[in-house]
């Protein structure tokens, strides 16, 4: 079977698409990146509901909740490391603190801008944003969970952050599959080791575990949500598996692996191997070369899997 | 409202902000004092509001930006019949609702929610817009400080103002020319104020801030002024009405002691303080 790779900012589009439609209280803002975060199919059809405010972050973010508390559903759309990167002080007050019915989109999130190198890189938005009260946090995988993602979204009241991908990553959902926020989905049931993925990880981490799975009963389970993560679903998985590894396009330090640790050491310590990038800014390069160089490629979630398989 | 009434209303705010303060034993004492007379000018004059209905959909909004001076805004709301007067004692008291920098709603009549400035700019901004955008004809206020001015975000918020033609917008600026670490322009000039907010964009009116009918004056004209936000800019004297915190930035932060406290009420009472507080 070929592989179906396309860009995740696509399934936002064309869900902003359908939410402009459905719905005359959805206005979208974007700091300059119209078509970059795939808005300007939206900017096009509701041209007196888009509004480009210019290389402004700050003010992006503070108009958006002045557009929520008059009812409106803003969309605020940039690059993960600017947005919520650069306004996280206007994500803390103006919207989660105020509880504003504001919808925060990353794109390029992870090693998507590799090109761009470090400075475009978006590797802490996870940390950043599920430290924040009353904010839900996405990580959809493809452009299918990215579509259902941003519909869900805007049926919530209060704020959602949704983090994608700009790169092409594997289609692994699909269309139909019904999307819940908070709600992990078993890919695959195993009883040796669990996998738990956030994001675009998951195509890559479904490779690495079909490759492996004659060696092991490795289960594999996505987190498209991070905040509030699915703590039920983290602690029967980890109740009938011996170690679980997790793995994600961000830093370590604060991440989703972290959020795991954080339920797992509450309630059922259980050793846990993390995939992701270990405390360091990366550089230039193509998005397959930093996922290989900084530890989070395929092979990477073998090694993994590989070690599990020995320690368990 | 007789202009006399509103003077009498911003003697009754000031004598609230001290006594909460007294009480609270933190919080900001010089912005509230200096900003009494813009807020009793807009809560019994210039605002359409109905202070027993705090969510009525034609009200005009106030936002205020400049956060840390909410205990003027309690005494107005309080002194307008938003909620008991009792209550304001209990500034800054956990579960209180009277927040140290406001939270939208914690008591009726609380618009927005600030504290790190230039926040309430862009709020005021997306008020502003969203009006336009349902075709509704009321104003939106925004109440904002000369030191929040320092702030990048304010101006990327008139840029947006100006390009999107919010005339339903009115910004009253305090200059009172403190900021917490001493004077604007010793700590970062701001002038030539009037000349950076006319380039970008603003209508800019200027008053004496303790001036009801002055500030009265300039908010009717920037209703009728149909192509452009308006910053009105006020001057204010910090503390204004307590001689020994009037023009002193060491009284931005800080609260009054008990003897301060009397001595400031009794500048504030009727007939000038001849009455003795106790």
């Amino acid at each position: 079977m070929t592989e179906m790779r396309h860009s995740p900012r696509d399934g936002f589009g064309d869900a902003l698409l359908t939410l402009g439609t459905k719905n005359k209280k959805v206005v979208v803002l974007s700091g300059d990146l119209k078509e970059s975060t795939r808005c300007t199919a939206f900017a096009e059809a509701f041209p007196e509901r888009y509004f480009d405010v210019g290389v402004a972050e700050q003010n992006m973010m503070g108009l958006a909740s002045g557009l929520a508390d008059e009812g409106f559903i803003p969309f605020v759309a940039s690059f993960a490391v600017f947005n919520p990167g650069r306004n996280w002080d206007q994500l803390r007050v103006s919207v989660c603190y105020n509880k504003s019915n504001v919808k925060i989109i990353g794109s390029h999130a992870g090693f998507s801008a590799g090109p761009d190198g470090a400075t475009h890189q978006g590797l802490e938005d996870i940390a950043i944003t599920r430290v924040l009260p009353n904010l839900t946090v996405l990580a959809p995988a493809d452009i299918n969970e990215v579509k259902q993602a941003t519909l869900r979204a805007a049926e919530v009241v209060g704020p959602v952050y949704i983090r994608f991908n700009r790169s092409e990553e594997l289609v692994v959902t699909n269309p139909q599959e019904e999307f819940i926020i908070g709600q992990a989905k078993t890919i695959k049931t195993g009883r040796d080791i669990a996998v738990l993925t956030t994001g675009s990880m998951l195509g890559v981490a479904q490779k690495a575990v079909n490759k492996l799975s004659k060696k092991a009963d490795i289960a594999l389970i996505h987190h498209p949500t991070i905040k509030p993560i699915d703590r039920d679903s983290i602690l029967d998985i980890a109740r009938r598996v011996k170690i679980i590894i997790t793995v994600e396009e961000a830093q370590l330090n604060g991440g989703f692996g972290s959020a795991v640790l954080e339920v797992l050491a509450d309630k059922q310590p259980t050793r846990v191997i993390r995939v992701g990038v270990d405390d360091t800014f990366s550089q230039s390069g193509k998005p397959e070369e930093l996922k290989d160089k900084y530890g989070i490629a395929q092979k990477d979630i073998e090694s993994a899997i590989l070690r599990a398989i020995i320690k368990k | 409202m007789t202009i006399f009434y509103i003077q009498k209303k911003a003697q009754n705010i000031r004598q609230s902000i001290i006594k909460m303060l007294l009480e609270a034993k933190t919080g900001h004492s010089a912005g509230p004092l200096g900003t009494a007379d813009i807020f009793a000018a807009l809560y019994f004059r210039i605002l359409r509001h109905k202070p027993k209905q705090p969510n009525w959909s034609n009200r005009d909004r106030l936002i205020l930006s400049c956060g840390h001076i909410v205990p003027v805004w309690y005494a107005t709301l309080a002194e307008a019949g938003y909620f008991s007067k009792s209550r304001l004692s209990r500034l800054r008291a956990l579960d209180s609702g009277l927040e140290g920098h406001p939270l939208k709603a914690s008591v009726p009549g609380i618009e927005n929610t600030s504290g790190p400035l230039g926040q309430g700019v862009s709020q005021a901004v997306g008020r502003a817009l969203a009006a336009k955008l349902n075709n509704e004809d009321h104003q939106i206020y925004c109440l904002t400080s000369d030191g929040e001015q320092q702030e990048g975000q304010t101006w990327e918020a008139y840029m947006f103002a100006a390009k999107n033609r919010l005339a339903n917008l009115t910004f009253i600026l305090d200059r009172n020319n403190i900021q917490i670490g001493g004077f604007t322009e010793e700590v970062m000039p701001l002038e030539p104020l009037r000349a950076k907010l006319e380039s970008f964009g603003m209508h800019v009116l200027e008053t004496d801030g303790h001036n009801i009918k002055g500030i009265i004056d300039c908010c009717e004209e920037a209703r009728a002024i149909y192509e452009k936000p308006v910053v009105i800019i006020a001057h204010t004297i910090a503390g204004k009405g307590v001689d020994f915190m009037e023009f002193d930035p060491n009284w931005h932060g800080k609260t009054p002691n008990s003897l301060e406290a009397k001595k400031a009420l009794n500048q504030l009472r009727n007939l000038q303080g001849r009455i003795d507080y106790d």
